[in-house]
């Protein structure tokens, strides 16, 4: 991978066995993020497949059955094999110990542990891929799921089982976090990535157990007949969605959380300014977090559930708005007197700025209860939620990717193709999603293998958008495929960053610094002298 | 022509007092967004650029500005406030059923709609036929999986839960078909499951009851001009008389048999028709029938009496709700199909 003289984490043993066992935190998080970047690949076929399909309204390229199963296929393998795990897992474990200025995160052989239980998870949900396949959707709602004949079973436990892979994660980073950070670096002084991550963290340990124990309830449900969520034996399927709920709002955020890290991070350092308000942003990570957990049923305002439970869900959701526009605020006014620079990681941060606005306003119509009867389960919350995840998550991670390239791989990414890369990206998804916020509005139902006529051009537009993004991603891959065989070898810092993983070489050393780094100062201290 | 579908895409309609109260709501939030929307990204391209490196601006060390910040936590807490108390109050609005609303009973199954009238006992499917300026509420229960019951033009909507009612109502006050979606996914033929509102003058819904037959009512919100040209395509249709089979294909759309039964042969949830007439069929049980007139009228009429090989009993029974003049041009139909 680099040729650069310097003994490094990526010549200090060699042979495919060296990784695949390895307690290197970097080579962990190099395989979490190939095996991220696989799936992503996988789900996005499939997304461009359901694109295809909605070219025109009735029959394009496949049945209904078989369509059933690529949206599943596409939101499963998005959110849990995905999203959650790619930047705690790639970015976070790469990164984060190094920030912290430690040698490895705290149990290093648990850590490899998660991996490989993730890889597990991993296998059986695709497994099912290969057999009957699943046609519930990624929120298995019941009685449906009990119902079904597609092999829904073996998707659950893969669920099951890389949750486990998240909470083990999340525990490994608290403790490293909590007892590895190098001399000097009091909280006041850790990076906002490390306190996004240790916000995430918490959220991953205390959620997930409540997803662990609804699966393995809807599989007892499935094999056993238990009657919990089942109505022909009196149990309650509503019940099921308040459970479902309950880990997967929580969910939204530890997808989130990380990408705000990167974007505090990339923001200040291509500024050349501190960040704005640096103690609101991490506080108001902790704020999300926390009301993450109390705002599930407002998934559920039409499902039945009281008209009390929907007035305390929809006030507390507003709540989430507050701290989310503190942050978007603080990031915009960090560029305010700084000497703003357009590489790759910046021009992201600027999408993900553009793209995550669009997303949480349109979170406030859906929070608004009488607007959400409306919109609820139409493709106005496909889009709000896109614009959320791939538009916050994904340009989040992208920023990150091109930020930390040069530390991970030794090797500098070409600029421009990136830029060129980056505007098929942002216009793409503008053209995929935001007609589907007017499809949604018009009443187009989401989960439709087809629709009425007077909805094709806005639906076509959408699929024409979801090309010009894979010609972005694919450019991407081509362009970080090349960098990192023979691109131009990095310098220990290339964008003058002031957090710790900047101040060792690139590739960092097998044991990360020669020496234990003092920190003695803030790591947003960018004070410009000349201009 | 994609002008014409650019159009024909806005053709939702407020068919309510509640719609248009939540167009007010959605319309002020339309305003704040893109107000909002302007500001930040607005600001962040003004910011970007007039502070790029190698402007003329001298840099600043700034960290935070607490004025600024508690600015910006206090007024969108205010607004927030605002928007859940203005939704909240619609929303009560939205659910409260006025107590004279007249009452249909709909029960969902996979995949179509059954509509039930307490005064009448009448029963039909996929369409259920109100009077305007009389609030309805329908009633709704499930007999198999999740469903949700979507009328867009009056802006509500409900899930449909097995093991317990449910509700919505509206008040009608644009006559004509409004459309109505299963908006929870369900299974094979979720996107097919469609009804309509039909909404009559309270005459027309009078004479419906005594049974007159209103079968192409035009959609809600179309223009004069608009229900007029389709009124003469209907009147040019109507001198060249439909064929039995052509009355009998417009039928299966109507009442959702398309939603199981293709006519080109791919297999759903049904067989399908296509070759069906006059062929053998092999029975869950290994017996063999032909596919004969009885066959067919019994299949329709007591469907769990013959299984065919390879499917699930899981159609309803269609007995009552199908004349003998819909079943004989339905017949026809399927016997086209070859």
């Amino acid at each position: 991978m680099t040729t650069s003289s310097h003994s490094n984490y990526l010549n200090h043993s060699k042979g495919l066995w060296s990784w695949l066992s390895t307690l290197d935190h970097k080579r962990i998080g190099l395989m979490y993020l190939f095996t991220t970047l696989t799936f992503f690949l996988v789900g996005g076929i499939f997304a461009l497949l359901i694109r295809l399909e909605l070219f025109t309204p009735g029959q394009t390229i496949m049945d209904p059955n078989t369509y059933n199963r690529m949206f599943t296929y596409h939101g499963a393998i998005m959110v849990f094999l995905v999203i959650i795990p790619a930047i705690p897992g790639a970015l976070g474990n790469f990164i984060m110990p190094i920030m912290l200025g430690a040698k490895d995160v705290a149990f290093p052989r648990l850590n490899l542990a998660s991996y490989w239980i993730y890889v597990a998870g991993a296998v059986f949900a695709t497994s099912a891929l290969f057999l009957k396949g699943a046609d519930t959707g990624w929120t298995f709602y019941t009685p449906y799921s009990i119902r079904t004949n597609s092999t829904v079973i073996l998707v659950l436990t893969g669920a099951f089982i890389a949750g486990f892979s998240s909470i083990l994660t999340g525990l490994n980073f608290i403790v490293t976090i909590h007892k590895l950070r190098a001399p000097g670096q009091s909280w006041s002084r850790l990076p906002l990535f490390v306190w996004a991550l240790y916000a995430t963290s918490i959220v991953q340990v205390l959620a997930t157990p409540v997803l662990a124990i609804t699966l393995l309830l809807l599989m007892m449900e499935r094999l056993l007949g238990i009657g919990i969520f089942d109505p022909k034996l009196g149990g309650d399927p509503v019940l099921f969605q308040h459970f479902f709920w309950f880990y997967s709002h929580p969910a939204v955020y530890i997808m989130a959380l990380p990408g705000f890290g990167i974007i505090s991070e990339v923001i200040p350092v291509f500024s050349r300014k501190p960040i704005f308000g640096y103690k609101a942003i991490a506080y108001s990570s902790f704020g999300i977090a926390l009301i993450a957990f109390i705002v599930w049923g407002h998934h559920m305002y039409v499902s039945g559930q009281s008209e009390l439970a929907n007035f305390v869900f929809s006030l507390l959701t507003m709540a989430v708005a507050v701290p989310t526009g503190i942050k978007v605020f603080s990031w915009v006014a960090t560029m305010y007197r700084g000497q703003v620079r357009f590489e790759a990681p910046m021009l992201y941060a600027l999408g993900f700025l553009e793209l995550f606005t669009v997303g949480g306003l349109t979170g406030v119509f859906l929070a608004t209860l009488a607007v959400d009867v409306h919109l609820t389960a139409t493709y106005f919350v496909v889009a709000h939620f896109h614009y959320v995840m791939v538009g916050g998550t994904i340009m989040a991670l992208l920023a990150g990717l091109h930020y930390w390239f040069p530390k991970m791989s030794g090797r500098m990414y070409p600029e421009k193709p990136a830029a060129i890369a980056f505007w098929f990206i942002l216009v793409g998804f503008n053209v995929t999603f935001f007609p589907q916020f007017i499809l949604g509005a018009q009443g187009m139902p989401r989960r439709y293998w087809g629709y009425l006529p007077e909805f094709t051009l806005l639906n076509q537009i959408s699929t024409f958008g979801s090309w010009l993004l894979a010609v972005g991603f694919v450019y991407i891959a081509i362009y970080l495929w090349k960098a990192m065989r023979n691109g131009p070898v990095a310098t220990a810092n290339p964008w003058s960053g002031l957090t710790l993983e900047w101040q060792t070489s690139s590739p960092p050393p097998h044991d990360n610094f020669a020496n234990t780094p003092v920190v003695t100062q803030w790591p947003y201290e960018y004070r410009v002298e000349k201009a | 022509m994609f002008f014409k579908e650019a159009h024909a895409a806005e053709m939702l309609v407020a068919g309510s007092e509640i719609a248009h109260s939540w167009d007010l709501l959605w319309n002020f939030l339309v305003w704040l967004s893109v107000f909002f929307f302007i500001l930040v990204v607005g600001g962040m391209v003004y910011l970007a650029i007039t502070y790029r490196a190698g402007s003329k601006h001298k840099p600043k060390y700034i960290t935070g500005n607490h004025a600024l910040e508690a600015l910006w936590t206090a007024i969108p807490t205010i607004l927030l406030l605002i928007i859940f108390a203005w939704g909240y109050a619609l929303y009560g609005k939205m659910i409260h059923a006025p107590s004279d609303a007249m009452e249909v009973r709909v029960v969902a199954k996979q995949w179509l709609f059954q509509f039930q009238y307490p005064d009448t006992g009448r029963t039909t499917i996929n369409e259920v036929y109100v009077p305007v300026n009389k609030p309805v509420k329908l009633v709704m229960s499930s007999e198999d999986v999740l469903h949700s019951f979507f009328i867009p033009n009056f802006r509500v909507k409900s899930d449909i839960v097995p093991g317990m009612y449910t509700s919505v109502w509206f008040e009608a006050n644009v006559p004509g078909k409004h459309q109505v979606y299963c908006t929870e996914y369900c299974g094979t033929s979720h996107s097919q499951m469609m009804a309509q509102v039909i909404a009559l003058s309270p005459e027309d819904f009078e004479a419906w009851k005594a049974g007159k037959k209103f079968d192409s009512v035009p959609r809600a919100g179309q223009t004069l001009a608009e229900a007029q040209a389709e009124a003469a395509k209907i009147a040019l249709k109507q001198s060249a008389p439909m064929s039995l089979a052509d009355q009998g294909k417009a039928l299966t759309e109507a009442k959702g048999c398309i939603a199981c039964h293709s006519a080109d042969g791919s297999v759903k949830v049904g067989p399908s028709y296509k070759g069906l007439f006059g062929h053998e069929v092999e029975l869950a049980d290994g017996s063999k029938v032909t596919a004969d007139e009885n066959y067919l009228r019994e299949s329709i009429e007591n469907p769990n009496a013959k299984i065919v090989k390879g499917f699930q009993p899981v159609m309803p029974t269609f007995k009552g709700l199908i004349t003998e003049t819909e079943l004989n041009a339905i017949l026809a139909y399927i016997k086209s199909v070859k």
